[in-house]
């Protein structure tokens, strides 16, 4: 037994030996690198969508193969400052991580590792954190989401102009992950670009609980199929809500990326948000010796905002030339996504089921007044004023999404999660 | 000399014969081989399919384990939490109570001490603290182990799906709790800067020592005490043990409460020296994992040792070939499968051997001239 456990230590001290003179001859030399850590990899639409981008920015950049190294399949978890800790071994001079619960581990790897460039995709953190070299970035989607609204609604006014549906009868259905800001921001936005081409159009919303689960996300679409909506759209990462709809052929509004090839008949269009431009703006940033912006949110305007091909088997007539119009409008600014007078909020102080207890509304409903949660801390305080001009200043005071009012005319079927 | 005219007759090529015993060495010459040829056939699949040379291959391997001081480092640290959750369901296994919960035991035991620091932290002393957190987890481990080894003691039910079903229990209580958690709904609790184990010579340290004084205290109870001794005697058969008169449903629900504690331990490790939060993955398939180190070291805690870090290795390994390669992890995850089905094969021929038609029949001659 003494025997057993000396070879052992003395087998493990050898091996140590070895790589630790392994090491020391093991340093690069001194050219850019940049790490990526993704919490899956091809396998999930969010992770594809990180991998794809970083390789367009690889190409525009000129970076050969050695200079991009990515990390797959690291969970949110101490991992993550290991797989961290572990680039920056590799040479690394900037590390990005897309999920965002990487978030914390990548502050501690900050804090170690002063002169490398922390950069984390849908944190909200980094502008309060106070570190020289981490910083956040997240896109304008909910402009996105808008215009995939848009094509919805024009959905809808075609559906009701055939008479299948009449004008009541335009229910939209959708499959949220969580409660979430990220998740409601989204939706609403969906649902106001829906409802600016067709006005009477109300939304059913059902969570999953979960950011991909295929099951939970398919059966929540057909919930909402047979609870009377005519079209669906989710924001959540399988396949499950866009092939409920190719199977009862209800038209569906897709997310991250085009599902046209699975789902023919029944995919109008699809928004996402492009991380090229962020990749190529960090690794410029750095090989220019510039800062990083602590916080950046990439627009439609910058292309980080991306709509798929629209699908003219399953859209309506104009749908892509609509599309165009209303984006010119966004771009200029002369149209704004959150404009407090296309919609009502009812604010609940009192009973069980409170409400939007940081909104202030006037006399016809209208937002005049929200303190969004802005500032991340343990009590989760409403901080910042975010109604100003007429509209809900979204991704201006940090990148990540602040919006979660309830508006009215879409029902959360379960809010628990 | 004729052979005797029975082509007629179907006889097997081969029989399967068990080997009386083998000499350690000749064992262990059995088992490098068949890593060896696992390598070999990975080799040969990563030229086919990845279009890797094979050397570059194996050095990615062992680069991606043993690289650097960091590498190793991680190494030890992960072979230690998949050692101490191997240590968890060995006395189980012993017994033939196949309990495969070991992931369910230990996430709940690292929901119940996140839950410690989440609720307490701030308002205690952090040796309190952590004090209350690893109550809190081996508790909940124990508990989470104890239910199915009382339905198993007084009603038989199958411990296999009992175990199994409670890992779902385990899973769904966290992410309710982490809904309670986290008001803004993301359902993200993030690092927790409450309940961190202290910091010992390095990082890891800690949970690699306590681990390793948890193998030799296992290692002990299961050879040298009473207790280990039933455990051994249940599992061997147990109207023998009923025999010599040892209570079978004590000994099934003692034994499971210790390996439920392990379990929690190991979550109250993972959560106090790594991770400081939770999530529905914090213990990564590790429970299931440790049921392969346990069953490779032949329920031998300080075999484990080297089992634990072999398996260890194979992932960390294989996740490097992934990186350096621009691969998902598909073709590394059949690395693991091929090594792990060649070891498992080899453990055959260390069992048993192959006697093939001629030699059994000179066999069967020399058996009749006796």
């Amino acid at each position: 037994m003494f025997k057993k456990i000396l070879t052992l230590s003395l087998l493990v001290i050898m091996v140590a030996a070895v790589c630790l003179s392994m090491v020391s001859c093991n340093k690069t030399e001194d050219e850019f690198k940049l790490g990526v850590i993704l919490l899956h990899d091809e396998a999930s639409t969010y992770d594809l969508n990180f991998i794809e981008a970083v390789e367009r920015a690889a190409e525009q950049l000129g970076l050969s193969e050695s200079q991009v190294i990515m990390k797959k399949n690291i969970p949110e978890s101490n991992d993550c400052y290991e797989a961290a800790a572990d680039l920056v071994d590799e040479g690394c001079d900037i590390i990005f991580a897309d999920s965002f619960g990487h978030e914390t581990y990548m502050i501690k790897a900050a804090k170690e590792f002063t002169d490398v460039q922390f950069c984390h995709a849908t944190g909200t953190m980094a502008h309060t954190e106070g570190l020289a070299n981490f910083h956040n970035a997240f896109a304008s989607i909910y402009e996105g989401r808008f215009l995939a609204g848009v094509a919805a609604g024009l959905k809808l006014n075609e559906m009701i102009a055939s008479g299948k549906i009449t004008a009541e009868q335009a229910k939209i259905g959708y499959v949220g992950a969580f409660t979430y800001a990220e998740v409601i921001s989204g939706y609403t936005s969906f649902y106001l670009g829906a409802k600016y081409i067709c006005p009477s159009v109300t939304m059913d919303v059902q969570f999953t609980g979960s950011w991909y689960d295929e099951n939970e996300e398919k059966n929540a679409a057909i919930a909402l199929m047979n609870n009377g909506c005519v079209l669906i759209s989710q924001h959540a990462d399988s396949m499950g809500a866009p092939t409920a709809c190719e199977e009862r052929s209800v038209p569906n509004v897709s997310y991250n990326g085009s599902t046209v090839a699975s789902c023919p008949n029944t995919f109008i269009v699809s928004s996402k948000i492009d991380w090229t431009p962020y990749f190529v703006y960090i690794c410029n940033s750095y090989m220019n010796g510039e800062e990083i912006a602590v916080d950046w949110t990439g627009t439609i305007s910058t292309g980080s905002v991306a709509l798929a091909e629209v699908n003219t088997q399953a859209a309506a007539e104009g749908t892509q030339a609509k599309i165009d119009e209303i984006k010119a409008k966004l771009v200029d600014g002369s149209l704004k996504v959150f404009d407090t007078s296309t919609f009502t909020v009812t604010v609940v102080t009192e009973g069980e089921n409170t409400k939007n207890v940081n909104a202030k509304v006037d006399a016809n409903g209208n937002l005049t007044s929200y303190m969004a949660d802005v500032d991340t801390d343990a009590a989760y305080t409403a901080d910042t004023e975010v109604i100003k001009d007429g509209y809900f200043h979204e991704s201006e005071f940090r990148s990540a999404p602040c919006f979660d009012i309830q508006i009215d005319g879409i029902t959360l079927l379960n809010a628990k999660f | 000399m004729k052979k005797p005219n029975n082509t007629s007759l179907h006889e097997p090529a081969f029989h399967i014969v068990k080997r009386d015993t083998i000499p350690l060495g000749k064992a262990m010459l059995i088992r490098v081989a068949a890593v060896a040829a696992a390598l070999l056939l990975c080799s040969v699949l990563s030229v086919l399919l990845i279009n890797a040379n094979p050397f570059e291959f194996i050095e990615t391997l062992i680069d991606g384990a043993v690289g650097s001081a960091r590498r190793l480092w991680k190494l030890a640290k992960d072979s230690a939490v998949l050692l101490c959750i191997s240590l968890a369901v060995t006395p189980a296994f012993r017994m033939r109570f196949w309990n495969i919960g070991a992931e369910g035991q230990t996430l709940i035991g690292a929901l119940a001490a996140v839950a410690v620091a989440f609720y307490l932290g701030g308002s205690l002393p952090n040796t309190v603290l952590l004090v209350l957190m690893l109550l809190a987890a081996v508790l909940a481990g124990a508990v989470w182990g104890c239910i199915p080894a009382i339905f198993k003691a007084l009603w038989k039910t199958n411990e296999t799906l009992f175990t199994l079903m409670m890992n779902y229990v385990a899973t769904g209580l966290v992410s309710f709790f982490l809904v309670i958690w986290t008001p803004s709904g993301s359902s993200v609790l993030g690092a927790l800067s409450v309940g961190h184990l202290p910091i010992v010579f390095h990082e890891y340290f800690l949970l690699i020592a306590i681990t390793l004084i948890l193998t030799f205290v296992v290692h002990i109870y299961l050879s040298r005490t009473k207790q280990g001794y039933e455990i051994s005697v249940v599992g061997e058969s147990e109207n023998t043990a009923r025999y010599i008169g040892i209570g079978v449903g004590k000994v099934i629900i003692r034994t499971m409460i210790v390996s439920g504690a392990i379990c929690g331990l190991a979550g109250f490790l993972i959560v106090g020296a790594l991770d400081h939060s939770i999530t529905t993955t914090t213990v990564g398939g590790l429970g299931f994992t440790a049921i392969m180190a346990s069953w490779l070291a032949k329920f031998n805690p300080i075999v484990m040792i080297g089992s634990s870090a072999f398996i260890t290795f194979l992932d960390q390994g294989s996740a490097q070939i992934s990186t350096n390669f621009n691969i998902d992890s598909s073709f590394p995850d059949m690395v693991v499968g091929i090594v792990l089905f060649f070891i498992i094969g080899c453990e055959f021929f260390i069992s048993y051997r192959l006697k093939f038609r001629d030699s059994d029949q000179n066999a069967k001659k020399g058996g009749a001239g006796k």
